[in-house]
């Protein structure tokens, strides 16, 4: 029976269901046991599955990431939880070095199905060292697959899907979407989720609003600044459509093809960084194809600065509702 | 180990004043942390949004450590180094600007809470557990390459002792005998996870050994006692005889971070913390033992409440940066 969840449920569900189905599936992370996990992922599982699948970790990224590669080895599916993304330094050599590389190098010999979660996004004043996206960064590598789920629906599926995929899987969270108590998201972000198992597929972008006259890409948060940029366009007559990559490895390139080519122009909404991200990609993917614009694409994304930590340096730098409805207007 | 009676009243007035000095500001900042942010609890909200992680009940490591520096050296703290700063001297109305966000904060409100910078005290702090190690590090083999004296501490909570950061610099700073100070604040937890399941040993201290390097635990409840290992070990890195460990046993009086439910811990933890308050603990002795009077303490006390309100006054009166501040200061030498 579909109720509506916030995201860290929906997502602490996904995990308990898999972790009932399958039970090589085991958590490990900082503050994932009886903390719940900080922002909420891995809430109520201590209490289901106890301390030996829902491992407390110390602060030690580098060896529990890289223990993940181990277990994965022997058939055990683990997910790791990387608290923040801005923290991956400490354990990367694990991550892009060794469980990206594990099945490629191999030969094939080997699988790793490692679930990687991690919060990320900014908007909060948590400065530069905890608001960060990074998603680009990762997304850089070979062998790592990279979800973003917008809503608490596909939060579940995406989780399900992530962990029953025999490769790694980094799995973005944005806490402005999770739905805590203490942390706004918007509501919009919390919807309906049906009780039983179910998955959403990893490389599937969602059309979340059609349109003719503009494409704007986006995920996570910068989802619902571009409808909401969307829906005071069309009172000026200005008709977007709107697309959740929700995956960005493997990238759904024909749906921004195919959208880009109903409406001429594209605008492309990113918090990671600007240079040589995400942006850059669904970009290049629409000339590569050799797909005709009416006027050059615009990208709305996070400067190339690091994340000021004063609530009026953040909000200047920040892509936003207002700076999507500008871009959008001086391209038509 | 001196008496509290071999050491210079002056002296004990000074660690006196900045322990409380470290206690009011920080109840005074929470103060502040919760306006706009009740009835419902919103990070982003209020005058001071983003994480604030406290220090109270932890002021007898700061203060006991920082006595014996001078300007010139180099402190490295964690996310939680509001004592450790004010401790070694950084400007109480700079750095409440910075944490207010305001332009004239320490960074112009670019670095915040966690991210302290002072470069004349050379003070600098992150949000990253385990990064300050190797730094002080560096800071060591610049004072012996350019043949000066000034030293280093890195300071760590328990959890970070758990990063591979920490072993690595102890090996490099013991091999290379350099000035550095390794401090581990250990105040028993790690966010939820307590120390008893997060470390393999129950002292660090007793880590020092793998690295050939002397490792002192200390009762951070006495801070005479925090005052006498710091000064042995930042001595002998003075002295040119290499580096040290010192772990400090203290206790979280508030939550990890403000707004922290903390139901992962027990009530009687929270209730020991309260018992082995050091602040009450150091007044408490001072006067027992007759060194000092009420009246001398109450004029201490005075003077901090009012350092520190004007502290917070400069920061809620001083403006915000211009917006495209943002986008400068990137790179050195130029936007
Ligand atoms: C590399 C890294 N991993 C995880 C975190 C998240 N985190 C911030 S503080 C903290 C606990 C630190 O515990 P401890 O070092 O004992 O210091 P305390 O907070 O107790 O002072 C954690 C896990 C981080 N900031 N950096």
């Amino acid at each position: 029976m579909p109720r509506k969840l916030p995201m860290y449920k929906a997502i602490s569900e996904a995990i308990a269901q898999e972790m009932e189905r399958d039970e090589n599936v085991f958590v490990m992370g900082e503050d994932i046991g009886a903390y719940g996990g900080i922002f909420g992922a891995t809430s109520g599982l201590l209490e289901k599955f106890g301390p030996e699948r829902v491992k407390d970790t110390p602060i030690s990224e580098s060896a529990f990431i890289g223990a993940a590669l181990g277990a994965a080895s022997k058939g055990m599916r683990p997910i790791v939880e990387l608290m923040f993304v801005d923290f991956f330094g400490v354990a990367m050599d694990q991550i892009y070095n060794h469980i990206a590389k594990a099945h490629y190098m191999s030969g094939g010999q080997v699988k790793m199905p490692v679930v990687i979660m991690t919060a990320m996004g900014g908007g909060y004043s948590d400065a530069a060292q905890h608001s960060q996206c990074l998603y680009g960064l990762f997304a850089h590598v070979p062998g790592l697959k990279i979800v973003i789920p917008s809503n608490s629906y596909d939060a579940k599926g995406l989780m399900i899907s992530a962990i029953r995929d025999d490769n790694p899987v980094m799995y973005f969270f944005h806490k402005g979407l999770m739905g805590l108590g203490w942390m706004p998201s918007p509501p919009e972000a919390a919807v309906e989720v049906p009780e039983e198992p179910y998955t959403v597929p990893i490389g599937e972008a969602k059309i979340v609003r059609e349109g003719d006259d503009v494409t704007i890409v986006a995920v996570a948060k910068m989802v619902y600044e571009a409808l909401w940029a969307a829906e005071e366009l069309e009172k000026e007559g200005i008709s977007a459509e709107v697309i959740d990559l929700r995956t960005l490895v493997p990238l759904d390139r024909k749906a921004i093809l195919d959208s880009v080519k109903k409406t001429g122009r594209l605008v492309v909404v990113d918090e990671d960084y600007r240079s040589y991200g995400m942006s850059g990609e669904v970009i290049a993917t629409v000339v590569e194809n050799g797909v005709s614009l009416e006027v050059p694409p615009v990208r709305i994304a996070y400067p190339d600065v690091p994340v000021p930590y004063s609530r009026v340096l953040e909000r200047y730098v920040l892509p936003d509702k207002e700076k999507i409805i500008n871009a959008v207007k001086t391209i038509i | 180990m001196a008496k509290l009676e071999e050491i210079p009243k002056e002296t004990l007035l000074e660690i006196y004043k900045r322990m409380h000095k470290i206690r009011t500001y920080e109840e005074t900042l929470a103060e502040w942390y919760y306006k706009e942010k009740s009835p419902r609890f919103d990070i982003s909200a209020g005058p001071i949004p983003g994480e604030l992680h406290l220090s109270s009940g932890q002021e007898s490591a700061a203060v006991g450590v920082c006595m014996h520096l001078k300007p010139e050296d180099a402190l490295i703290g964690t996310h939680r180094a509001h004592h450790f700063a004010i401790a070694k001297g950084v400007d109480l109305k700079k750095m409440t600007a910075e944490i207010f966000g305001k332009a004239t904060g320490l960074s112009g409100g670019k670095g915040g809470h966690m991210h302290l910078f002072d470069a004349k005290y050379n003070f600098s702090c992150s949000g990253i557990v385990g990064a300050s190690f190797p730094q002080a590090v560096g800071v060591g083999i610049a004072a012996k390459l350019k043949g000066e004296d000034y030293v280093a501490v890195a300071v760590g909570g328990d959890g970070a002792a758990n990063q591979g950061t920490f072993h690595e610099a102890l090996n490099l700073a013991a091999i290379w005998k350099l000035p550095v100070i390794f401090v581990i604040e250990d105040n028993s937890w790690a966010i939820s996870v307590p120390k008893e399941k997060s470390t393999a040993v129950s002292k660090n201290s007793e880590r020092a050994a793998a690295y050939g390097i002397p490792g002192v635990s200390v009762d951070g409840m006495d801070v005479i006692a925090v005052y006498e290992v710091a000064k042995e070990a930042i001595e002998r890195a003075r002295r040119g005889e290499g580096p040290s460990l010192i772990e400090i046993k203290v206790y979280r009086l508030r939550g990890h971070f403000e707004g922290d439910p903390q139901h992962y811990r027990p009530k009687e933890d929270l209730e020991l913390a309260k018992q082995k308050d050091p602040l009450l603990n150091f007044e408490k002795m001072l006067l027992e033992k007759g060194i000092v009077t009420e009246e001398e303490l109450n004029k201490i006390k005075e003077e901090n409440i009012k350092e520190v309100q004007e502290a917070i006054d400069f920061a809620v009166n001083s403006p915000y940066p211009e917006p495209e501040e943002a986008l400068k200061g990137v790179f050195a030498g130029g936007e």
